[in-house]
């Protein structure tokens, strides 16, 4: 190339890249966080949403499993089970701020969406703790089918939902008069529960049928029992754990646990329509804001899976804690 | 097809005027790799296998390994990977594999049926020759791989799409450097009948002991002897080189080792084709 040409080319090629980086600086930063609940070293991960590297690991009490964001999205409350109470991580300062009351080994709960109340299912006594955020005390409790864990509240927080894992019945609780008013029976050891967008229909992982149930809110039948075949994993490593809808009412996320997998279910048809493959014990999962991700926690692989909502495609898997349990997006 | 007075067809009429210009080497290279893009799509059978060898391993050896992959993580992968994801960029490498040995076989065949000579006897230099031979060759086996690729995706082989483009350059120096050591071995083969023998102490050796079919992390685990011999296997650094670039990275220990590969095997078929001191000179004046 002549000096003169070299002359114009550099500084252009130069200008070029430097245009990229801004561009690349430009982008929002801190859109998001993720956090992540690791049972074995006691500790949250936080991860950026965008860059997914880790800007901090907080540790908290003994055992963090179940963990929900509060309402304002200011907060996120964690069972931390072997400290046998619910700790308060104010998101802003990333430290402890506040523990709540809870029975022994508290692992799941759910939020109403007035962010008021937290309901707690209490493994080892078959009851339903009632914790007034707020007062931080608990108001009441609710007895159920025997080793409750699974915990969801309907939209319009009139009804809450109790899986029972002995029993294997999802039990519907009116939130009024905290009587149980339907048990409904489902596969063995439910797990999880989660209302559709529109509180018409309610989704119940079972562990061990590895099986979900979809039971209409409103008559308690349930609908459809979604089954898993997988060749390739041996039967007992099927077993349903999270899940997470699409707020468009598509597509459904079940997480497979020891299988390694998360099912892509159609909300409509319920057919399975692919597997996923992620990390080990893939137990929980949250999408991002726009929804266009799913993060799954993997608890063997200690690791983090990335699902591409649109391709249905795992984009990537990054590490994290030991024995990742939960996974809660904040805006 | 009248091969005869190639070189000197493809050198033009003024062929022996000294310094001959860019545009009868542009011409000469044309012609050669045309010859070899009719010798590819002629031979019916030679194009369908050269699709059905991968897909068969594809399709059929990796359904029984599904799954065997699926405890870690290697880049330039980012996430868990079933094991046909593992193998696709192994099999576009052995594509080119196959390609490179096939040009060496279609060298020894040209020497024993005389057109050999004729090109060789052309006016332009014989390094000149040689590389329009091993870039018609390299031409083909990418035209093959990405048929592969492209048939690949059907079977959830789904690499960025940057990727595609980024493989190109990764698919040239690796298919230069496949082809230059298929020029070296074709300079020692003495007759076609021989070729079986490249098939057994060649390909497959190059192919079972390179990170092609499983990972180098994983042989190492069985033996580390094994494991330095894969180090130093050129077929190894060809498919990760392809490897990366599919997955938009570069990897650059595989980039030197292709490059300094390809630079020894093509010196050693100068050498190997040189009239007074390769195989015409063994072989006692040529064909």
């Amino acid at each position: 190339m002549p000096p003169a040409l070299t002359g114009i080319v550099a500084p252009s090629l130069l200008a070029a890249c430097l245009a990229l980086v801004l561009a690349g600086w430009a982008s929002p930063a801190l859109a998001f966080r993720i956090f992540v609940s690791n049972e074995k070293d006691n500790t949250i991960t936080v991860l950026d949403g965008t860059s997914l590297a880790i800007l901090q690991t907080v540790p908290v009490g003994a055992r963090p499993r179940g963990i929900v964001l509060s309402r304002d999205g200011r907060s996120l409350y964690i069972c931390t089970s072997d400290a046998d109470h619910i700790e308060v991580l104010d998101l802003a300062s990333l430290t402890v701020t506040r523990t709540l009351p809870s029975n022994p080994d508290p692992e799941y709960m759910a939020l109403s969406h007035d962010g008021r109340t937290l309901y707690v299912a209490n493994e080892d006594n078959s009851q339903v703790s009632v914790l007034d955020v707020n007062r931080g005390q608990i108001t009441s409790e609710i007895p159920v089918g025997v080793e409750p864990e699974g915990m969801a509240v309907s939209p319009d927080d009139r009804t809450a939902l109790c899986t029972s894992e002995t029993t294997s019945m999802a039990h519907f609780i009116d939130v009024a008069s905290h009587a149980v008013t339907a048990s409904v029976l489902v596969g063995t050891r439910p797990r999880f529960a989660v209302f559709t967008k529109d509180g018409a229909r309610v989704w119940v992982s079972s562990e061990v049928a590895g099986t979900v149930a979809v039971i209409d809110a409103r008559t308690h039948a349930v609908l459809h029992t979604i089954t898993f075949d997988l060749p390739e994993v041996p039967k007992n490593a099927i077993q349903a754990v999270g899940i997470n809808l699409t707020d468009d009412g598509r597509t459904a996320f079940v997480d497979l646990g020891p299988a390694n997998r998360v099912a892509v279910i159609d909300q409509a048809t319920f057919a399975v329509k692919k597997y996923l493959l992620v990390g080990q014990r893939v137990w929980h999962g949250d999408f991002s804001p726009d929804q266009k991700f799913l993060y799954t926690a993997n608890g063997i692989s200690n690791d983090m899976s990335v699902i591409d909502v649109d391709q249905l495609e795992v984009t990537q898997s990054v590490p994290v804690g030991q024995s990742p349990w939960g996974v809660v997006v904040a805006p | 097809m009248n091969d005869a007075p190639l070189g000197w067809q493809l050198a033009g009429q003024d062929a022996t005027t000294p310094g001959a210009a860019p545009a009868r080497y542009a011409r000469c290279l044309a012609g050669i790799i045309r010859r070899e893009a009719l010798r590819w799509t002629n031979q019916r059978g030679r194009f369908v296998s050269a699709l059905v060898r991968p897909l068969m391993w594809l399709v059929v050896f990796a359904a029984g390994f599904h799954f065997v992959l699926g405890v870690s993580i290697t880049p330039p992968y980012r996430t868990y990977i079933p094991y046909e994801v593992y193998i696709a960029p192994g099999l576009a490498g052995m594509i080119q594999l196959f390609n490179g040995m096939q040009s060496s076989l279609s060298m020894v065949y040209d020497r024993e049926m005389g057109s050999m000579r004729t090109l060789m006897v052309s006016p332009f230099p014989r390094w000149f020759l040689l590389t329009a031979k091993l870039l018609a060759g390299v031409a083909v086996s990418i035209v093959q791989a990405y048929i592969f690729f492209a048939v690949a995706w059907f079977w959830d082989i789904h690499p960025p799409w940057t990727g595609y483009l980024a493989v190109l350059p990764a698919l040239v120096l690796s298919g230069l450097m496949l082809g230059a050591l298929g020029l070296v071995l074709s300079s020692f083969i003495r007759q076609l009948e021989n070729f079986a023998g490249v098939m057994n102490f060649v390909i497959f050796p190059m192919f079972f002991t390179s990170g092609a079919l499983y990972p180098l992390w994983r042989m190492q685990q069985a033996s580390q002897t094994l494991y330095w011999l894969a180090q130093a296997n050129p077929f190894t650094h060809a498919v990760e080189l392809i490897r990366f670039a599919l997955y938009d990275r570069f990897n650059a220990v595989s980039a030197l080792a292709v490059c300094g590969y390809l630079a020894v095997f093509m010196a050693a078929a100068i050498v190997g084709y040189d009239p007074g001191r390769g195989f015409l000179a063994r072989r006692g004046g040529g064909e």
